[in-house]
């Protein structure tokens, strides 16, 4: 007989894996803004996330713990001067997903950050949001990041978005050993500590990636934001097999040589969504009637809503994130740390990959807070982050099918999407191969004074966004044999991306077959809330 | 053997009035009649503007030809060199304070991007030299008044620069300067100038009116303000 420990470690692992059976419920995905409930094939291999970990019992106790106790570097308190400069640069809205409860994370952190700084007699203090081309935050979004106080204090001369197209605001530091650009905000160049306040979603984040993409400009990001680096990428989210991370290490390595900056990251659980939707935190076995009939309202509700409305209420639903750590100090160090604790939460084993497997779109993405979950941002979704949640070895097979839920609605914010639309109407109607793309107009669309101002002075992503959001895409392109969009509305969105598209999840399943034969083996990766695969060959 | 190569050149073409600054021509007309030098010109050029400013808005919605036709006849007996002298103040009292917030950095922008930036407009082009100037346009486009005597004769010189016409301006001065119409960008407030913006390969909508903000979003061009 196999003792306890043996047993309990088997639950442990397994728990999370749920094989489809007869009598086994169906299963509740997302469809972009609304919901599927469906019957998946008997031998369906369903994968849950963890459980969320426990939250830290006091989370002010737990960050001024971190600045006090951090890693290769001293206390913060023991950093700071009277009179010196400092400037605290802050992750954006595109994370966490969905937006958090108040108080954010970031606010929490800065109101402690910002005591300290007052009473060592430093004054001179901006916070700068770390958008790098994403795009800029409004006033109100801000306002909420930081609480009223701080915005009332500091915004809009002290508080401010990133401008990576401003000609006076950026400084060139030196190129590292590969000859990459290294440029970085002017304010946080001429800063004497540079503090970054960063959450921890997914192991992507963070790290060298907080000052070396958040508060860079296009030239640096093209070392890394470009076909060939995706492809060479097993999983961005698995940074020792990351080509785009290994380029972000040596420029946040060089930005380390000429700044002082010290990193406050912070790991939240999974906790995405609590009652009245916390059914969507459940597996399908552990339902009571009474989420049978919440999610029933759900449905019906959003299935009489137009769009617009299902989006704003949707939005309208905050995560009740938990901080479950938080780390302080020199990039590394502090970063492992970071990583350790995100992969406790988000990282989940699972034997072996499969030939199929079935993603619920959701309807937010981290460029479509507040906004529309266009076409290319469903592709970025689909082979970029879903695709790409795994620890360098992908849950479907070299070749295989992977399955999306979305109405594929050809649909774009203006304001926020402005040059996604002439990407997606011009240049992929034209070709799909992200390095002809890249070659062939990258440049003029991030050049385009049109898509510059919208981006300076609007509220829209960068002229080069779009073509990122089609690289993040190249690897799980070059490795997925076919994608099949269930449910789209339309023909021709899924066209243009190169998918076949079904009215419903069981065509779509059949027509994968169809490809991978009768006896392909289907994964169906349940999320909300988001998880990271550790297949194991 | 001629050449067949394309042309490589790139420009942005501004509309003003609307685009650029939030005056238009009727205003500084009302500047030189109120600057007129006498009093009985000062009298009766202005109460006759005010007078005409229902008919002016009627012709601009019928037709900005005709529009610009009648409207240029009120310089008629302005003499040239006090048109001059007036347009550096009118410059410095009207237009440079309607100056849109954010127009001086769309300017940069495509300067920045290696447009040449090149004005278009239907206002006069001494009263509008000081602007290109301020904002540092490398060109400018401008209906020109024909002078006898050095007396404005009321009448401008064609072609009259509005709606499709600027498209053909445009066209000639990217032949006459080897810059590519489809690699150009076009910057315009209204759906007049609508002309104007297909001719480029880079349309944009600034501020624009209800009528060109419906025609940028099926269009998909992108829309700016820059107030």
């Amino acid at each position: 007989m196999r003792p306890l420990k043996t047993l309990k470690k088997l639950y442990d692992e397994e728990s999370h894996i749920v094989i489809t059976e007869k009598g086994s419920p169906p299963r509740v995905m997302f469809y972009g803004e609304d919901f599927w409930v469906e019957d998946l094939p008997v031998g369906t291999r369903v994968i849950f996330p963890r459980p969320p970990l426990e939250g830290v019992p006091n989370p002010k106790a737990a960050i001024r713990y971190a600045i006090n106790h951090p890693h290769g570097m001293d206390p913060l308190h023991a950093l700071l001067k009277p009179g010196m400069k400092v400037t605290i640069a802050l992750d954006d809205i595109s994370l966490p997903l969905p937006p958090m409860k108040l108080p954010d994370i970031r606010q929490t952190v800065c109101e402690i950050v910002l005591e300290l700084l007052a009473d060592s007699g430093v004054d001179d203090v901006h916070l700068v949001i770390a958008n790098a081309l994403h795009r800029r935050m409004t006033e109100a979004e801000m306002k909420r990041m930081v609480g009223e106080k701080i915005f009332d204090a500091y915004y809009p001369d002290r508080y401010y978005n990133h401008d990576a197209e401003d000609p006076e605001g950026i400084v060139e530091l030196e190129r590292t050993n590969h000859n990459e650009v290294v440029a970085i905000n002017r304010r946080a160049a001429e800063s004497d500590l540079v503090i970054y306040v960063n959450i921890n979603l997914v192991p992507m984040d963070g790290g060298h990636k907080s000052v070396g993409t958040g508060l860079t400009n296009y030239e640096s990001l093209r070392a890394h934001h470009n076909p060939q680096t995706i492809r060479d990428s097993a999983s961005y989210m698995e940074p020792s097999k990351s080509q785009l991370h290994s380029s972000t290490e040596r420029i946040g390595r060089v930005i380390d040589k000429s700044l002082k900056v010290f990193h406050i990251e912070t790991t939240i659980n999974n906790r995405m969504f609590e009652e009245p939707a916390g059914f969507l935190m459940k597996k399908e076995e552990d339902f009571t009637e009474f989420d049978r009939l919440k999610l029933q309202t759900f449905k019906y509700a959003l299935s009489k809503m137009p769009r617009p409305m299902k989006r704003k209420a949707l939005f309208n639903i905050f995560a009740p994130y938990e901080i479950t750590g938080v780390f302080a100090g020199a990039t590394e160090p502090t970063h492992e740390k970071t990583l350790e604790m995100s992969w406790k939460q988000y990282s989940v084993p699972v034997q072996g990959q499969s030939d199929i497997v079935i993603f619920g779109m959701p309807y937010v993405s981290p460029y479509n807070v507040n906004s529309i979950l266009n076409p290319l941002l469903v592709q970025v979704m689909a082979l970029g982050y879903l695709y790409n949640l795994n620890r360098g070895v992908p849950l479907v097979k070299k070749g295989g099918v992977i399955i999306i839920t979305h109405p594929c609605y050809d649909e774009f914010d203006p304001d926020h999407h402005a040059p996604y639309i002439e990407f997606f109407n011009r240049c992929l109607t034209e070709t799909r191969d992200a390095h002809v793309l890249s070659h062939k107009y990258e440049r003029e669309f991030a050049k385009n004074p049109s898509y510059v101002h919208l981006y300076r002075k609007g509220n829209a992503y960068h002229g080069a966004h779009p073509f990122y959001m089609w690289y993040w895409g190249e690897n799980g392109r070059q490795h997925v044999g076919k994608v099949i969009a269930a449910g789209a509305e339309n023909n021709h969105v899924p066209a243009i991306m190169g998918w076949d598209r079904t009215d419903t999840l069981s065509e779509a399943i059949e027509d994968a077959r169809g490809f991978m034969g009768r006896s392909a083996s289907i994964s169906f990766v349940h999320i909300p809330p988001i998880f990271q695969t550790d297949v194991r060959l | 053997m001629t050449s067949s190569k394309s042309p490589a050149g790139k420009a942005a073409f501004f509309d003003i009035d609307g685009t650029l600054i939030s005056t238009n021509v009727v205003h500084a007309y009302g500047y030189y009649a109120m600057n007129e030098g006498s009093v009985k010109g000062i009298v009766g050029r202005s109460l006759s503007t005010l007078a005409q400013i229902p008919l002016f808005g009627a012709l601009n919605l019928i037709d900005r030809k005709i529009f610009n036709e009648y409207f240029y006849r009120q310089y008629e007996g302005l003499t040239e060199d006090r048109l001059l002298t007036l347009s550096e103040d009118l410059f410095e009292d009207v237009v440079k304070p309607a100056i849109f917030k954010r127009a001086q950095d769309l300017i940069d922008e495509a300067r920045r991007a290696g447009c040449r930036v090149v004005l278009v407009t239907g206002a006069l082009d001494f009263t509008m030299k000081p602007l290109a100037r301020h904002l540092g346009a490398d060109d400018m486009v401008a209906n020109r008044m024909q002078f006898v005597g050095g007396k404005a004769t009321g009448k401008v010189i064609p072609p009259i620069i509005e709606g499709a016409n600027k498209a053909n301006v445009i066209r000639e001065y990217c032949e006459a300067n080897s810059i590519s119409l489809m690699k150009s960008y076009a910057y315009t407030d209204s759906a007049s100038d609508y002309a104007m913006l297909t001719v480029v390969g880079r349309p944009t909508a600034v501020n624009p009116d209800i009528r060109l903000r419906a025609l940028a979003r099926s269009y998909n061009w992108p829309i700016l303000d820059v107030r």
